[in-house]
């Protein structure tokens, strides 16, 4: 089993839902995103999303492509990105990492090659976010022969004939994007995201994650009560951005461990 | 498989196409090809959008033997297609139209359009005015800058300009706006995307809505000149102006296809926006073909003396057919184009524009190999109004 699969048993093994945040690899500088990664485990992450960066990030709003734009700008790309997860893997070897990206960079290292490398580095899931299950016949194969957890999304205008088609391409979770919108748009309705979980749950059964719009402790706390994963991108980058340089870290670590404490309090 | 009964059902030329999309994105496009499908096979559908390119647009636009050119140039007889003279002056308007009438069909009061010179934006707003429609047509801050004229005529049709400052403030970005526009907004908007690119349907139904230029040409040709062309030349940024007037040529295997791509500074210096003649295939917003990018997968900034070519990618069918050696891509420099312009403007009292240069500098060259009994048919996509203040600050000039 994937160290995704082990994590979510071990969680459910006591009753705590999973807190995936994410960064840009690369971004703010290419030397932080290790120290980083582990400053987002130490704040109480259980899986990392690690955003490969690209030069036109169509689903992603304002915040996420800026951090994009900074990583490109200190010559951050994918091989970099395999680098840094290699790098991670020296003394982390249980938290696992998902890279989110787009398909061009991996398709221009070639899917073979790229799903080797990622194995080697000690990458555990892919999620590119523009190959849709209808595109990905032989990609998300490729994943899963080396051993990579193919992960998609659904979104609230995913009809339910669908996500039985996206549920059976997919390995590791499920990403629901409780918004419809990009990135770090506003307003989150638990109540519709509960409504819809039930239904992805009757076709699915990998664990569902549910990212878009969550900014806080309370937030964080609402999605933990209804998925099994909570996602926050948006928020942790404009942490990033906005933080006085040398106190990036710090401050990643505190938003991420109040963050901790809002999935938890849901397990209460 | 024959050339002409592509795509396939999901959008495929070959290896090129496709749904490259993120899931929020998908049950649109899969709306909008269950209701094209309908559309392209309802007479009263196709009744509507030949009675609006014939009594809004002017169609059938002319043919014209250019026969000063044709002397200057020595060589083969060139024809020019005259999509300049159409309302609006370029071909865009034949797509907007189309688009803009299954949006009404589909019940859309909100269309968005991404634009880069904006001609598509004016030509989007044009038809969002015709049929009172919201408009909001998304341009790079750059072009908003240096197409100011375009601007005001979008506003003038009541349409609302957003410009974006992200990426290289170009088309591209203006397109991932628009992307985003519609991701968050998709219930009640349709997306006219500008050109015979992106994510399945579009590449097939902006061709097929285009198609009016090369199906009129089939016809005037031998009334004209007694018979079909040797060779059609069409520039190709996206590449719907070129897809229009090739296609219905593609079963004609004697004629020459020949697509034109912007050579900027100069193929060799890599400033320029020709991805069939120098780049390489990927994957960009939302389709697989050839494309201007990094060894790491990054897309690349292009150079154009024409904001119209200027896009990293190109419409995915004409990937295909370099691939099936059905049409032929070649480059012409910024140079080449503008001696072109100029000698469209002196020879034959037509001000092109920059894009349609392009296809002109090409046929400069290939007459002359061509003997005087030959024909040469070039798309001229639009007219160069637009572009005086362009061309007067690359000659120096300062109006």
């Amino acid at each position: 089993m994937s160290r995704i699969g082990q994590t979510f048993i071990a969680l459910k093994a006591h009753n705590r839902k999973a807190l995936i945040p994410f960064i840009t690899a690369g971004d703010p500088g290419k030397g932080l995103t290790v120290p980083l990664m582990h400053a987002l485990v130490e704040a109480g992450a259980d899986i990392i999303e690690l955003g490969v960066p690209f030069s036109d990030p169509m689903a992603d709003g304002p915040v996420i492509q800026r951090a994009s734009e900074r990583a490109l700008a200190n010559k951050v790309g994918l091989k970099d990105v395999l680098a840094m997860t290699a790098e991670f893997r020296k003394t982390n070897t249980t938290t696992p990492v998902v890279l989110m990206g787009y398909a061009n960079p991996v398709e221009r290292m070639g899917y073979e090659t790229f799903a080797l490398a990622a194995k080697a580095a000690g990458v555990d899931g892919v999620l590119t976010v523009d190959i849709p299950p209808e595109e990905s016949a032989g990609v998300s194969d490729v994943f899963k022969a080396h051993g990579l957890d193919p992960i998609f999304l659904l979104s609230p205008t995913t009809p339910e004939s669908r996500v039985e088609q996206v549920a059976a391409a997919a390995g590791g979770f499920i990403y629901y994007v409780s918004l419809k919108g990009v990135t770090g748009s506003a307003n989150l309705d638990t109540e519709e995201v509960a409504q819809k979980l039930a239904m992805v749950r009757k076709h699915c059964s990998l664990p569902v994650g549910v990212g878009f719009g969550i900014r806080d402790a309370a937030t964080a706390e609402a999605v933990a009560r209804i998925a099994d994963a909570v996602v926050v991108g948006s928020r942790i980058v404009n942490e990033i951005e906005t933080a006085p340089e040398g106190e990036c870290t710090n401050r990643v670590k505190h938003l991420v461990a109040e963050l901790r404490r809002g999935v938890d309090a849901a397990s209460k | 498989m024959k050339l002409t009964d592509l795509p396939d059902s999901r959008g495929h030329f070959g290896p090129y196409g496709g749904i490259f999309v993120a899931e929020t994105l998908m049950a649109a496009l899969d709306e909008l090809r269950v209701e094209y499908d309908k559309a392209r096979n309802d007479p009263a559908f196709i009744a509507e959008f030949e009675y609006e390119l014939k009594h809004y647009v002017g169609r059938p636009s002319p043919v014209y033997h250019a026969k000063r050119l044709s002397e200057a140039y020595g060589g083969a007889q060139i024809y020019l297609k005259r999509e300049d003279l159409n309302h609006t002056g370029a071909h865009k308007i034949n797509n907007t139209i189309g688009q803009a009438l299954l949006a009404r069909r589909m019940g859309k009061k909100r269309v968005i359009a991404e634009t880069g010179a904006g001609q598509h934006g004016v030509a989007s707003a044009t038809v969002a005015a015709r049929y009172g429609m919201e408009c909001v047509v998304y341009m790079g801050a750059e072009d908003v800058a240096r197409q100011s004229p375009n601007v005001f005529r979008m506003k003038l049709l009541g349409a609302t300009v957003v410009p974006v400052s992200s990426g290289s403030k170009t088309l591209k970005d203006a397109l991932n706006e628009a992307m985003r526009d519609w991701v968050t907004n998709v219930e009640s908007t349709f997306y006219i995307l500008g050109t015979a690119a992106g994510p399945h349907p579009y590449p097939m139904l902006v061709r097929d809505f285009q198609c009016v230029i090369g199906r009129e040409c089939l016809v005037q040709m031998p009334e004209l000149a007694g018979r079909q062309p040797d060779a059609v030349i069409a520039c190709v940024g996206g590449g719907s102006n070129a897809i229009g007037i090739f296609h219905p040529y593609i079963p004609h295997e004697n004629v020459r296809l020949i697509g034109v791509e912007a050579g900027g500074s100069g193929v060799a210096s890599g400033k320029h926006a020709a991805p069939l003649t120098a780049g390489t295939p990927g994957v960009l917003h939302g389709f697989r073909s050839y494309l201007m990018q990094d060894e790491n997968g990054q897309i690349i900034e292009t150079h154009s003396v024409s904001a119209g070519l200027d896009y990293p990618g190109v419409g995915p069918e004409h990937s295909y057919l370099k691939d099936a050696g059905r049409a032929e891509y070649v480059a012409i420099d910024d140079d080449e184009a503008l001696a072109a312009f100029h000698d469209l403007c002196r020879y034959e009292g037509i001000i092109p524009a920059l894009e349609s240069s392009h296809a002109v500098a090409h046929a400069k060259k290939l007459a002359p190999t061509l003997g005087k009994d030959k024909i040469i048919l070039v798309n001229l996509s639009g007219r160069g109004d637009k572009d005086i203040n362009t061309v007067a600050k690359v000659s120096g000039i300062t109006l």
